[in-house]
């Protein structure tokens, strides 16, 4: 197992987020973290690589205690990709050498050079280097945010809305990009995910959160009907398309 | 990876072409004044072998000014890169923070309140300082309180960058109020050395103010270079930044002190000198980018470089009057922070 959490809690002083979160994810694994606005999964995703400091529960990544290790130690292991991305006024090499930070001491070296490069062709964004990240557009800067989270050479990525605010073909090529990634990188990811349909399509396991606490959890024999009706009451039904699933509200 | 090589060489030709221009402008400035010098004269001056007045002009007048202008233009601008940085707000600065108005404010409780300032008999120059060690403490200590308070408000306060710099503003007119305060109850030749304080002037700065400063600044641009790659993970958002590895309370931290330490050093020795903590980093930031690698020593050259031209400009526009150097700043200053206003908070 990468990851592990057990019994997480989280609340703001107003109100409590998340009751008793477990699950874990192993090397290959693409987990869609699914539920309504404000169920918790963003929540979910800064309390594990601890963003937000949960107040009770275990997250072990790679066999340790999250809470143990340094900000930079849990850096080298899990990557993050923001659901807000910044336009930042940096080119595209730049902003991805920036993965790089928890292990550059002093300045960058030549691996540290050539593993940011490595990203940049994984995402495709070699004729991009040298562009401004301002001057992208949003489905671009969604993949130098990816590319930056490569270049952490992480064991485990965490993805928050990676689709949103994408046009049809870029919440496709994005989607299956992280699932490309996970099987030839040999690492983790966990996206929190608002298209039912794009998280059936690309993902291999599911969480249904529901009012914080984890509905259901498994691979694809928990996204029934009944399920997905009741983390979002709402009728839906689902149709297959050749072997396609597609959920639509009833 | 050869065409970001020649990226990054051309950033440092920006640089360099900086420099040149600091040591052309230096060498204009150590000749021009009252008593004209041509280059040939100033190096003969600067390595001792001009004549005994140009040694006295060149080197107990002219160079500690201009020091003093290289120095503290490029802590200003250093402190208005790191402070726009770690808020995350371009229009963030020492003269938009309250830190300049809080240091006025300290300077005039040190000169009427406690007396360090007074008035000679006689004399055009009737104007002085009796203590100005005690006032640039004053004016110092007032400073890091205003930093406080805009550090606390954007910690604990969950202060949103635009709220942040409006919370400046509120500060600045309180430490004015403050000052008027002050000075309403005051004799009136208290009020006028405080009035005189207030003038950002160069002119203040012998050997041993130009040398704590450099002291400072010094290891204020040691601090911030050692911290650059928490600077550019910060520009990415705080999220982002704390996922990279980095410990984002304590490095805002350490950056609003470093730069309010060498604002209240520059501001308390000097006096308010506003605008190049937030003109030379963002010209900077529009040629070279973001990438606070070159941009924390680039913004430093540019501020030397702007802050030694407009003493150079106050000293000789209408010679023999010397203007102070404050209110030539704010004269170009002001029109670029209208222009960063009306394009509307534009983030880096």
């Amino acid at each position: 197992m990468i990851l592990t959490v057990e019994g997480l809690e989280f609340a703001y002083p107003s109100r409590p987020v998340l009751r008793d979160i477990s699950l874990s994810i192993a090397k290959g694994d693409f987990l869609a973290v699914l539920g309504t606005n404000g169920a918790g999964k963003s929540t979910l995703l800064k309390c594990i690589n601890r963003i937000l400091k949960p107040q009770m529960g275990t997250v072990l990544i790679g066999g340790d205690d999250a809470g143990t290790l340094s900000r930079r130690e849990l850096a080298c292991r899990i990557g993050y990709v923001p659901q807000h991305i910044e336009r930042t006024r940096t080119t595209v090499f730049d902003a991805v050498l920036l993965g790089r930070k928890p292990y550059i001491r002093w300045e960058a070296s030549a691996e540290d050079m050539e593993i940011a490069r490595q990203a940049l062709r994984t995402l495709g964004l070699e004729d991009y280097a040298l562009r401004y990240v301002d001057e992208l557009s949003g489905g671009e800067r969604q993949k130098v945010v990816i590319a930056r989270a490569l270049a952490q050479r992480p064991q485990l990525l965490l993805l928050d809305e990676p689709t949103h605010s994408l046009d049809l073909r870029n919440q496709f090529e994005v989607a299956r990009l992280i699932q490309r990634i996970v099987k030839e990188e040999h690492l983790a990811a966990i996206a929190a995910i608002h298209d039912l349909n794009l998280a059936m399509r690309f993902a291999n396991k599911f969480i249904l959160l529901k009012d914080g606490a984890i509905f259901a959890a498994g691979g694809f024999e928990v996204m029934t009907q009944g399920n997905i009706e009741s983390v979002y009451s709402l009728p839906v039904e689902i149709k297959q398309f050749g072997d396609i699933p597609v959920v639509i509200p009833a | 990876m050869d065409a970001y090589r020649r990226y990054t060489a051309a950033k440092g030709l920006v640089m360099l072409a900086l420099v040149v221009s600091i040591g052309i402008a230096s060498l204009i400035a150590l000749g021009a004044g009252s008593m004209n010098l041509n280059p040939y004269e100033v190096l003969r001056a600067l390595t001792g072998k001009g004549d005994d007045v140009a040694d006295i002009v060149i080197w107990q007048i002219r160079l500690p000014r201009i020091l003093a202008a290289i120095v503290a233009g490029a802590g200003l601008s250093v402190a208005g890169c790191v402070m726009q940085n770690n808020l995350r707000n371009q229009l963030a600065s020492p003269s938009t923070l309250g830190i300049a108005n809080a240091a006025a404010f300290g300077a005039n409780m040190a000169i009427i309140v406690f007396g360090a300032g007074s008035v000679r008999s006689t004399g055009a120059d009737a104007v002085y300082i009796a203590n100005p060690y005690f006032v640039a403490f004053s004016a110092f200590v007032w400073a890091m309180a205003a930093a406080s308070i805009i550090l606390l408000l954007a910690r604990t306060g969950g202060f949103s960058p635009e709220a942040i710099v409006l919370a400046g503003v509120a500060l600045s007119s309180l430490f004015s109020a403050g000052t008027i305060l002050i000075q309403y109850f005051a004799q009136d030749v208290q009020v006028a050395a405080a009035v005189f304080w207030t003038f950002g002037d160069l002119g203040r700065a012998a050997w041993n103010e130009v040398l704590i400063l450099s002291a400072i600044v010094a290891s204020g641009l040691i601090y911030f270079m050692v911290r650059r790659w928490d600077y550019n993970a910060l520009g990415s958002g705080e999220e982002t930044a704390k996922s990279l590895g980095v410990n984002v309370d304590w490095v805002r931290f350490g950056g609003m002190l470093a730069s309010s330490l060498i604002t209240g050093a520059a501001v308390s020795f000097l006096g308010i000198i506003g605008f190049i903590g937030l003109v030379a980093p963002h010209m900077m930031r529009r040629i070279l980018g973001g990438d606070h690698r070159q941009l924390i020593p680039a913004s430093a050259l540019a501020g030397s470089l702007l802050l030694l031209v407009s003493d150079t400009a106050a000293r000789t526009i209408i010679a023999p009057v010397v203007l102070p150097v404050g209110a030539i700043t704010s004269f170009f200053g002001a029109p670029l922070f209208l222009y960063l206003l009306a394009r509307g908070f534009e983030r880096k």
